[in-house]
Parts: C-alpha cells; sequence; structure tokens
C-alpha cells in the first residue's frame, strides 16, 4: 500500500493539481478578494469555458489551450458587461451583500440549466495529442494531461502577478477595495477600474476552462464542486493577494492528491470544504493574510 | 390568543386539505401540491433567519438531507412509527441549525454563506462515503402499508406536510411579530448597534437558526417516503437550495407571507412548467425568476405590491 514512490508521485501529481487550481482561483481571487464581489458563479463561468474549447475543439480540432487563450477577450468582455449589471442593480443602491449573493447564485443556476438544456448531462472531453500520453523522468510520473494545464497556469499566474504589479492599472485594482476616494485622486476611475478588474477574472476563467476539460471530461455541474475548492483557496490565501492564492492552490492539490491516493478519490471534495470551514473557524484572515 | 383572521384560515387551510384527500382520487395532484408545500415550508424556514436577520443560508439541502437522511437511517435501524421518526429528524437538523448560529459568531455576512454551502457539501460527501446509507448508488425506502386513515400513503404524506407549513407559517408569523422579531430586524439592519442596545443577538441568532434548521429537516424527513428513493444527488439537489432562496426573494423577505406568497407563485409555475412543457425547463424558470425579481423588484411581490397600493393612494388624494 504504502510507499515512498507512490506518496512522491502523489505529492507530484498534487502540485500538478494545485498549479491548475491556481488558475480557477485565481478569477476569484480578484473579484472577491479585490472587489469585494463575491462571484460565486465563477467555477460556473469555468465550466463554459470548458464547454466553448469542447465546441471547438470537436468542430475544427484546436488545440484546448489555445482555444481558451483565444477566447479570453469574448470572456473579458462578458466580464465587463457582468459588472455594468452588478453595478447597476445593487453596488449602487448598497444592496450588495444579500442581493447580490443571490444574483450571482442565481446566475450559476441559469448558466448550469442552458448548459444542461444544451448538451445534456453527460461528460464531455476534448482531443488533443498529447492526452494520454506521460513523460516519465526515474520514478517520477508527469501525464502531459496534467503538466499542460500546469505550466499553462503558472503561466497565466505569473502574468497576472506582473499585471498587477507593474502597470498602473494593476495597482489601481489592487488599490480600488481599499481606498476609493484616494484612487480617484490619483486619476482612476474606480468604476473602470472594477470593470476591467473583473473583466480580467472572467478573461481567466476562458483559460482555465480550456485546462480542466484536459485534466477531466466535464459534465455541466462539475462546477459546484469547485465552489468550495477555490474558495477555500482563495480565503486560505489571504483574500486577494495573488501569489497568497498559488501557494494555497497548491497546498490544496497536494493534500487532495495524497488524500485520493491513500483514502480513495470520493473524499477528495470534501478536503477544500473541510479545510475552509477550519481556516474560517480558527484563523480567517488566511495563512498568507495579514492579521 | 384572540380568534383573528390568521387562525381562522389556518383552520379553513386544514378542513380544506382533509376533504382534498377525500374528494380527490387522482394522485397526480397529491404528488404536486406535496411539491409546492415541501418548497413552501424551505422558504418560511430559510426565511427565518434570511429575511428576518439577513444571514444567508446556502446549504438549505443539507439540513434538508440531514433530515431526509436520519429517516433512512432510523427506519432501517429501527423502523420507528412515522412521526417519532419525523421528530427525531427535526430535532437532529435542529441541533445542526444550532451549530449553525454559533458559527454566525465568527462568521458574518458572504463568510457565513459559504460556511453553509461548505456544511451541505461536506454532509455530502459523508453520506457519498456512507455504506449504510446507500452511498453514491442510492437507496430504497418501502412505504408501509397500512396508511392511517387515509386512501393511500400518498394522501397522509400530504396531510403530514400540509401541517407541517402552517405550523412553520404559523412560527414564523409569530416570530416576526413578536419582540423577539423586533430583536431579529435590528440584527439585520446594524447587528453592531443592536448588541450595543442590549439586544441579544446571539440568542436571537441561535432561535433563528434553530428554527430554521428544524423545519428544514421536518421537509426532507418526508422525502425518503415520498420518493421511495434516496441518492445524495436528489436529497442535496442545488434545485432544493435555489428554490429555498429563490421563493422568498420573488415573494418579499420583510415579511412573514412574502416566502408563502413567493412559494405558492414559484411552486405553481414550475408544477405546471414540469407538466406542460420539461423539468429542465422548470429549472431555468427558477433561475431566471430569481435574477430577474433580484435585479428589477427586490422587495419581491409584496414590494411590487405596495408600491401599487402606494401611487393608487397618491392618485386618489391627488
Amino acid at each position: 500500500m504504502f510507499t515512498p514512490e507512490l506518496l512522491l508521485n502523489a505529492v507530484v501529481a498534487g502540485l500538478m493539481l494545485g498549479s491548475f487550481y491556481a488558475a480557477v482561483a485565481l478569477g476569484l481571487s480578484i473579484t472577491f478578494g479585490q472587489l469585494d464581489i463575491v462571484n460565486i458563479a465563477h467555477p460556473t463561468f469555468v465550466i463554459l469555458g470548458s464547454f466553448v474549447a469542447y465546441i471547438i475543439n470537436e468542430n475544427f480540432g484546436l488545440d484546448p489551450v489555445l482555444i481558451g487563450v483565444l477566447f479570453m477577450p469574448i470572456f473579458y468582455f462578458i466580464g465587463t458587461t457582468l459588472y455594468r449589471v452588478y453595478y447597476a442593480s445593487f453596488e449602487r443602491t448598497g444592496q450588495e451583500s444579500l442581493s447580490g449573493l443571490a444574483f450571482f447564485f442565481g446566475l450559476m443556476f441559469i448558466i448550469e440549466v442552458v448548459l444542461i438544456l444544451t448538451f445534456g448531462v453527460d461528460y464531455r472531453l476534448v482531443e488533443a495529442d498529447y492526452i494520454g500520453q506521460t513523460l516519465h523522468l526515474g520514478p517520477l510520473d508527469f501525464p502531459y494531461r496534467m503538466l499542460v494545464p500546469a505550466i499553462a497556469a503558472c503561466i497565466v499566474t505569473g502574468a497576472v502577478v506582473l499585471y498587477m504589479n507593474k502597470t498602473f492599472m494593476g495597482k489601481a485594482i489592487l488599490a480600488v477595495s481599499q481606498d476609493r476616494l484616494a484612487l480617484q485622486l490619483m486619476g482612476a476611475n474606480p468604476l473602470q477600474v472594477k470593470r476591467i478588474a473583473l473583466g480580467i477574472a472572467i478573461a481567466t476563467a476562458a483559460l482555465a476552462g480550456a485546462l480542466l476539460i484536459i485534466i477531466q471530461p466535464v459534465e455541466p455541474s462539475v462546477g459546484r464542486m469547485y465552489i468550495g475548492r477555490i474558495f477555500a483557496i482563495v480565503v486560505l490565501g489571504g483574500m486577494g493577494s495573488i501569489s497568497g492564492t498559488f501557494l494555497a492552490a497548491i497546498l490544496i492539490g497536494v493534500v487532495e492528491s495524497i488524500i485520493s491516493t491513500f483514502y480513495g478519490p470520493s473524499w477528495a471534495p470534501a478536503v477544500g470544504f473541510g479545510i475552509l470551514l477550519l481556516t474560517l473557524a480558527i484563523r480567517p484572515q488566511g495563512i498568507f493574510g495579514r492579521a | 390568543m384572540k380568534l383573528d383572521k390568521f387562525w381562522i384560515s389556518v383552520v379553513v387551510v386544514l378542513v380544506a386539505g382533509f376533504a382534498f384527500t377525500k374528494l380527490v382520487d387522482n394522485e397526480f395532484y397529491f404528488f404536486a401540491t406535496y411539491v409546492v408545500l415541501q418548497g413552501l415550508v424551505m422558504a418560511v424556514a430559510w426565511n427565518i433567519l434570511g429575511g428576518f436577520t439577513g444571514y444567508v443560508n446556502f446549504g438549505s439541502a443539507g439540513f434538508f438531507a440531514l433530515g431526509a437522511y436520519t429517516m433512512v437511517a432510523l427506519n432501517k435501524a429501527f423502523g420507528l412509527p412515522l412521526p417519532v421518526m419525523v421528530l427525531i429528524a427535526g430535532t437532529l437538523s435542529g441541533l445542526l441549525g444550532l451549530g449553525v448560529g454559533y458559527i454566525s459568531l465568527r462568521l458574518k455576512g458572504v463568510y457565513f454563506a459559504i460556511a453553509t454551502l461548505a456544511i451541505a457539501l461536506v454532509l455530502e460527501t459523508v453520506v457519498n462515503n456512507s455504506h449504510y446509507l446507500g452511498g453514491a448508488a442510492g437507496t430504497y425506502v418501502i412505504q408501509p402499508k397500512e396508511s392511517f386513515i387515509f386512501d393511500n400513503y400518498i394522501e397522509l404524506l400530504f396531510m403530514f406536510m400540509l401541517l407541517i407549513a402552517v405550523v412553520a407559517t404559523a412560527v414564523s408569523r409569530y416570530l416576526s411579530a413578536s419582540r423577539l422579531g423586533m430583536g431579529l430586524a435590528a440584527v439585520r439592519d446594524d447587528e453592531v448597534a443592536a448588541e450595543c442596545m442590549g439586544v441579544p443577538t446571539l440568542k436571537l441568532k441561535l432561535i433563528s437558526t434553530t428554527t430554521m434548521g428544524i423545519f428544514m429537516g421536518l421537509a426532507g424527513s418526508l422525502f425518503p417516503f415520498f420518493v421511495t428513493f434516496v441518492d445524495p444527488v436528489s436529497a442535496f439537489s442545488l434545485l432544493i437550495a435555489v428554490n429555498s432562496i429563490a421563493m422568498p426573494m420573488i415573494g418579499g423577505t420583510a415579511v412573514w407571507y412574502g416566502p408563502v406568497i413567493g412559494a405558492l407563485v414559484l411552486g405553481v409555475v414550475q408544477e405546471t412548467a414540469t407538466v406542460t412543457i420539461s423539468s429542465e425547463l422548470n429549472l431555468l424558470i427558477v433561475g431566471v425568476m430569481l435574477v430577474g425579481f433580484i435585479t428589477m423588484a427586490p422587495r419581491g411581490i409584496v414590494g411590487l405590491y405596495e408600491d401599487y397600493k402606494a401611487k393608487r393612494k397618491g392618485q386618489n388624494n391627488g
């Protein structure tokens, strides 16, 4: 049963899985962590990205990762539109807490049902040459269906970190939830900043969705499993710190991978929620957050 | 307590429900009304916490399923009489509600909402891995042969659920009208200020979450006998969670009769859509109605009606 080699492979698989989780949690880290917008529909946008990748891959045979990248502008536009609706309906009137939450809950439900009505509840998958092949390095196995998404996830996370820290707009996004007035004095329009931020957040879902469908077959309600997982990651990562989110994602990926290797995969979904509950109860500011 | 319109209508509803079981033979009507009533209990229970105190519970399905699976376990282990098992199921989910109430000490707003969602999913994972409860594959529950004074078991379940619905509504009405209700509203509007003014916020929240838990558990407790086959997908269904939020939101969360109106409207629309069009489309209707009402009529049908009345009054005076 227990061998060091098995443990080592579980950890490696967890590292790759965790990197991918970071790509999924990235968008939520921006919306929830930095804009205070509780987008619980984020995983559903990821699933939407998976289905876009599925349709294009099925019909034109394009590489899923490429499709994900190509559709980022369209998802960006969906995100900015979403912010306009959200602002006009809730933020302007100060009702974002209860109504805003219920709004995203309803939105999640609508997207999921439309996907079920269109595609049914069958599992869909994509085709690419590297899926199914494995890179062997000594005792370690790197299946390409995990390795490719992990690398792509690291690149997109790195790109967002660079954008946030190096550009004016990125810094403005980091600033918007802290001090709106100061931001306005610096010559940035908070509404525009938030719109762009939500656009970026949803854009990352396009890529994350494409990565997800490389890793595993996808059906419309898969997204629900990710709600707890990515909220756990964002809260654990200290709310809005992108690098904290990345580290938390790796942590959860590794723990899940070890649990599913030694106790069976049906327990893995409880890991995210379990860690989330523990974090909320013991240290709500997260491991990497400031007290 | 003096006999007012509310208690008269309670008696009328119960008598009408009983007459319904004696006069109507077609079992479909009992299935349909049972589902509407189950939604009503969930909506009223959700509103006792969500509408009165402002704490959003996303994990309604968890409470519901706890009630349902308690019944499955009790029925399998001891085969006790139905009312006894129902009371135990309600008590257990009431205790879960009490626990959730303590969580609200540390977690406000969004964090509380996500914690409730997390609890539901942890429970689902536990059930999925529990061989005794049927695991992910589900389990069969056999309806007892005898059905008390009713012609068949579904009529008995219908009447039982009607009773639970009436009790839930009465409790919700009592909570909102009493001093306790004022305290709950104070928690919703400004918890810190309420605490400073001497409102026992923790006690009130605990009462609120426990009551919610009890009724959600009761709503779920009859479910295994209603469907005779329970699996995690149906017991933890997202539709249950969405409905229990959508119904109060559509009806209006501020008053006790809001969720009742919302549940009746949405429930009837859903049942009609399921029969005439398809059950998937009925899911879409819930989502669209929920989002539509929140964005365009945040105070629900009750709010729309009040606006309409105010406008009429304004026209008459001017």
